[in-house]
């Protein structure tokens, strides 16, 4: 059996899967502010009369950080930063807790300013002082020699309740991004830990003996005691369930895809090219942070079956607010979703009312109340297709840096469309119409993100950047700077590489048949110095992808 | 506080091109200067947008380039992509999408002449000639003003330009006497029909900050506002950096950023620039922030030394005596023209040009119509020593009716066989023709 339970804004749902099947669902509204007694009360009616011994795995997606850091329930952080020449501190996103300080790496990871013991005792004990007990040090080009964040980390060993470090958040180069990420990661540290030790004393509790796993923003899981680190590799995990979901409903592969919800207040929309969700480039943003971490590339447009439509200038209008549900289920004006029930796309509500709705958007439009119904639901139509097209164009014009790719480079040609939502049934066709889509409205859709946590599998990236005419190999997520022969290889890299993400996956909690690893860049370069090669720089990423655990890649579990 | 200006960035570094291995022109080239501007984050400010280049066609080059035997062999993929970027730099500019745009792309183009055989000083095509001519096309007709801040002369671009009273060509650079491609001297002034549209300003060895700035506020920020011209490129070469490993010059990155500070470029196109790891990431970063407008304070090399690398008392002084010097003949170029041409009606040029990369000589007769209305009609007679033989006719953009005339009556009246030419070509730059006969 496999539990998955999603807790969302609003509510949280979970699903019991045995023998590929669904066994249990539930939805309930999230207690925000219970949020663990919620999803623990969940967890508990779910079980109820199962044998926890025949659990093989639990999955959690949880807002908890997200909605912290929202809300600025955070702790204090100090940050200690060695940021070297570059932007001004002005430019860079820091507070009023952070102190910079001497040492500075240049982009080869190759020291250049050493770290001095002395400010750095001074800056601890200043934020000490403050009554600051959470730290964050961040280097500019930490990922490529992290040796000044370990050393200031050493020295500030005692004192405060948790260090985090800039190189352990990505692999990826970002000063600015490593910082705010790293913030962050230290601000919610607190709040997490506690979340996942009452998950654990739970577990203990009830006898729950099978791994638990946390859904991270890239639609990925994480094993629940290794999460306890990296807390911010779980924010905005909400739009990665859902797209986990979809993809664990129906047999996203194959080709390229939209995957869409279409809610009452907002669409949100996603990317998926043969089956595997895209990925912002550079990381998420999340409160105006912008953030080194992986997350899945959403756009989210206020326009959804409960948006307020109105007439501005003789032109109809809809969004981006929702100013209560639609008027046929009381509300207080006009929206998509009263049309579509006056079209008689959709029997809910009542249509009189709708019609009632609809008839004032008419008369302002000097037209029929069915000509009005139509307008307002092809201008829903044409809104959202119209984000799902720029946000296409956008990933089909990112920049590339060799030839080969300008050249041969991959389009994103979508040619499936999954829908799910509370409009999608109305809506699906005539979308699937303009986006020139096949449509697919998957089945149990309602528990769709407790499905999409449930089989997610976990993820892993890393980074190496080997210098042969140094001797030296990087890998920056896990901090390591090793010794390499002058005559190492492409080939050594890929082997070192790819070695090292098994281990990290399993790490992180990955099953064995889950690892299926992916190169992600590969370059090797001829440095050159005066006119003679002194060596070569080589580089690889790689990964293991977001996507399902085996056994569910097609056409998800049946029902 | 600055204002913030909204900057295009085109950057192509292609990854998977070299001249040769171990050439200078190499995919590592901006390999650092990459890692730099992500690390930095420079694509996260609001006001600084990445944009894909565009691929230049062969209608672009043969705007304004004389191929031999034909665009598609002189070039590859790689020089259609830099031509791109920096078209599409200018069109994000022209469009109004961003306020300037810098294309950081390679390889270079600034001693590609009019006349192309091979390749010269690492360059195949001009990429800001292509993109200026592209530009005049699409958008109407400009006046613009080529800054070349290379160290190397300029030669390919003045070459271009030579005869066109409508581009100011000004190029800065490490003195001819002790660097390629040995010319760029203040007597190199524009043809007769042009004279004082091509400047040049030669620097001595171990010119520093002080001297650039003194030559960029005296002689060429005055130049630029008296010409007015509608567009301001900076063909931004990055070798005049004191770490360069093939020229003698003490520029830094804080100078190069100052510099775009006041210039002021619409559109900066990468041209040399051969210190990789030494200046380059901190040159690019300092004119990224400086072009859109956010602070460069705190931009230096990891070995920046500001009294290790400045210049002399000897070479201060005769920076300003050149910059005087120059000055002075620009102030007098109207008066030339009488005295130069008299009452000839064509003048000729004949030169010796080396193509130092693909080790090609070329010959080269040039003549052009004496012309007060226009740039004078141009006929070109062009022998290399791979045996090509080109004869072509150029009637300039906005050609007057006599230049046409005559210019279209040389082309279809010469005789191809009696010239030995294997190809005959007419370049109408005002009706955007090419023919080969």
């Amino acid at each position: 059996m496999i539990l998955g339970i999603d807790v969302g804004g609003t509510h949280t749902d979970a699903v019991l899967l045995e023998d590929y099947k669904v066994k249990k669902k539930t939805k309930v509204l999230t207690n925000q502010r219970h949020l663990v007694s919620s999803l623990l009360g969940v967890m508990d009616e779910i079980l109820r009369d199962e044998n926890p011994e025949a659990l093989e795995r639990v999955v959690f997606s949880t807002t908890i950080s997200t909605t912290a850091i929202v809300q600025g329930k955070t702790d204090r952080v100090g940050m200690i930063v060695t940021s070297g020449p570059g932007l001004t501190p002005q430019d860079l996103p820091v507070n009023e807790d952070t102190r910079f300080v001497s040492g500075y790496m240049s982009n080869r990871g190759i020291e250049v300013a050493p770290i001095k013991k002395g400010e750095i005792d001074e800056a601890l004990s200043a934020l000490k002082g403050a009554g600051i007990e959470h730290l964050g040090i961040v280097g500019k080009f930490s990922t490529r020699n992290p040796a000044h964040e370990h050393e200031i980390g050493k020295l500030a060993q005692d004192g405060f309740r948790h260090v985090s470090l800039g190189h352990r958040m990505s692999g990826n180069l970002n000063f600015r991004r490593r910082i705010a990420t790293t913030y962050l990661n230290a601000s919610i540290f607190d709040l997490y830990t506690r979340f996942v030790g009452e998950i654990v004393d739970f577990a203990s509790r009830t006898g729950l003996k099978a791994p638990i796993y946390i859904l991270k923003a890239d639609g990925g899981t994480f094993e629940i005691r290794q999460s306890a680190d990296q807390p911010v590799q779980t924010i905005l995990s909400g739009p990665a369930a859902s797209i986990m979901g979809i993809l664990s409903l129906a047999d996203c592969s194959g080709s390229d895809a939209i995957a869409m919800d279409m809610g009452g207040t907002t669409t949100d929309i996603a990317l998926l090219a043969d089956g595997v969700p895209l990925l912002e480039p550079l990381g998420v943003t999340i409160e105006g942070h912008k953030t080194l971490i992986r997350g899945m590339k959403t756009r989210s447009i206020g326009l959804g079956g409960d948006s307020r439509v109105r007439v501005d200038k003789e032109e109809i209008c809809i969004g981006p607010r929702r100013e209560g549900p639609a008027a046929a289920f009381g509300g207080p004006y006009p929206t998509p979703t009263d049309a579509m029930i006056v079209l008689g796309l959709t029997q809910i509500g009542e249509k009189a009312r709708a019609e009632a709705a609809v008839a004032e958007i008419a008369g302002k439009m000097k037209m029929s109340v069915e000509k009005a119904a139509q307008a307002i639901f092809e201008k829903t139509c044409q809104g959202v297709a119209s984000a799902v097209t720029s946000m296409i164009e956008e990933i089909n014009n990112k920049p590339v840096y060799t030839i080969h790719e300008l050249l041969e480079g991959k389009k994103l040609r979508p040619s499936r469309l999954f829908i799910v939502g509370g409009p999608a049934e109305a809506v699906a066709p005539r979308l699937g119409e303009i986006l020139g889509c096949e449509v697919v409205i998957p089945r149990n859709a309602e528990v769709a993100n407790a499905f999409g946590a449930a089989l997610a599998r976990t993820t892993a990236e890393i980074t190496l950047i080997a210098e042969t005419e140094r001797g030296s190999l990087t890998i920056a997520e896990e901090g390591i700077q090793m010794k390499i022969p002058v005559h190492f290889t492409r080939k050594d890299i890929l082997r070192i590489g790819l070695e090292k993400l098994r281990e990290r996956a399993a790490k992180l909690g990955a099953r064995e048949a889950d690892i299926q690893t992916e190169i992600v860049e590969d370059q090797e370069f001829n440095m050159v110095r005066g006119f003679y090669s002194t060596g070569k720089n080589i580089r690889l990423k790689a990964q293991v992808k977001p996507g399902l655990i085996v056994g569910f890649g097609k056409g998800g579990p049946r029902s | 506080m600055k204002r913030l200006k909204k900057t295009g960035l085109i950057f192509f570094p292609a990854f998977d091109w070299a001249i040769s291995p171990t050439h200078p022109e190499r995919e590592e080239r901006l390999l650092y200067t990459q890692d730099q501007v992500f690390e930095e984050g420079l694509l996260d400010f609001e006001n600084i947008v990445e944009y894909k280049p565009g691929l230049a066609t062969v209608e672009d080059i043969n705007r304004i380039h004389i191929c031999v035997p034909d665009a598609r062999s002189v070039i590859t993929e790689s020089h259609l992509i830099s031509a791109g970027g920096a078209i599409t730099a200018a069109q994000k500019v022209l469009s109004g999408e961003v306020d300037n745009a810098f294309a950081l792309v390679r390889p270079p183009g600034h001693h590609a002449m009019r006349v192309v055989h091979g390749a010269r000083g690492f360059c195949n095509i001009n990429i800001e000639a292509v993109m200026i001519e592209h530009l005049r096309r699409k958008y109407g007709y400009k006046r613009v003003a080529i800054i070349d801040t290379d160290c190397h002369h300029g030669d390919g671009t003045q070459d271009i330009y030579w005869h066109d009273p409508d581009t100011l060509c000004i190029s800065i650079h490490q003195d001819g006497r002790t660097l390629y491609p040995g010319s760029g001297f203040p007597d190199e002034f524009g043809g007769p029909n042009a004279l004082g549209t091509t400047i040049n300003v030669p620097l001595p060895p171990q010119t520093s900050d002080e001297g650039f700035l003194h030559v960029l506020e005296e002689l060429i920020l005055p130049m630029i506002d008296e010409f007015k011209p509608d567009l301001i490129i900076n063909s931004a070469g990055q070798d005049n950096h004191y770490t360069d490993p093939i020229t003698n010059m003490r520029f830094s990155a804080q100078g190069y950023a100052r510099l775009n500070e006041r210039l002021k470029p619409d559109i900066a196109v990468l041209e040399g620039g051969y210190s990789i790891e030494g200046a380059l990431p901190y040159v690019n970063v300092g004119i990224i922030l400086a072009m859109a407008g956010l602070d460069y304070s705190h931009v230096r090399e990891p070995d920046y030394n500001p009294e290790s690398i400045r210049q002399s008392e000897d070479i201060t002084r005769y920076i300003r005596e050149v910059t005087k010097d120059v000055m002075d003949l620009w102030k007098k170029r109207h008066t030339f023209k009488a005295e130069i041409v008299k009452d000839a009606k064509y003048a000729r040029r004949n030169r010796n040009i080396y193509y130092d990369t693909d080790g090609i000589r070329e010959q080269q007769e040039e003549i052009v119509r004496i012309c007060n209305d226009c740039g004078g009609f141009i006929a070109i007679n062009s022998m290399a020593s791979t045996g090509k033989r080109v004869y072509a006719v150029i009637i300039p953009s906005r050609s007057c009716d006599l230049c046409r005339l005559e210019g279209e009556k040389q082309f279809w009246s010469v005789d191809k066989a009696k010239l030995g030419a294997h190809y005959l070509i007419l370049q109408d730059r005002d009706r955007d023709v090419y023919i080969v006969k």
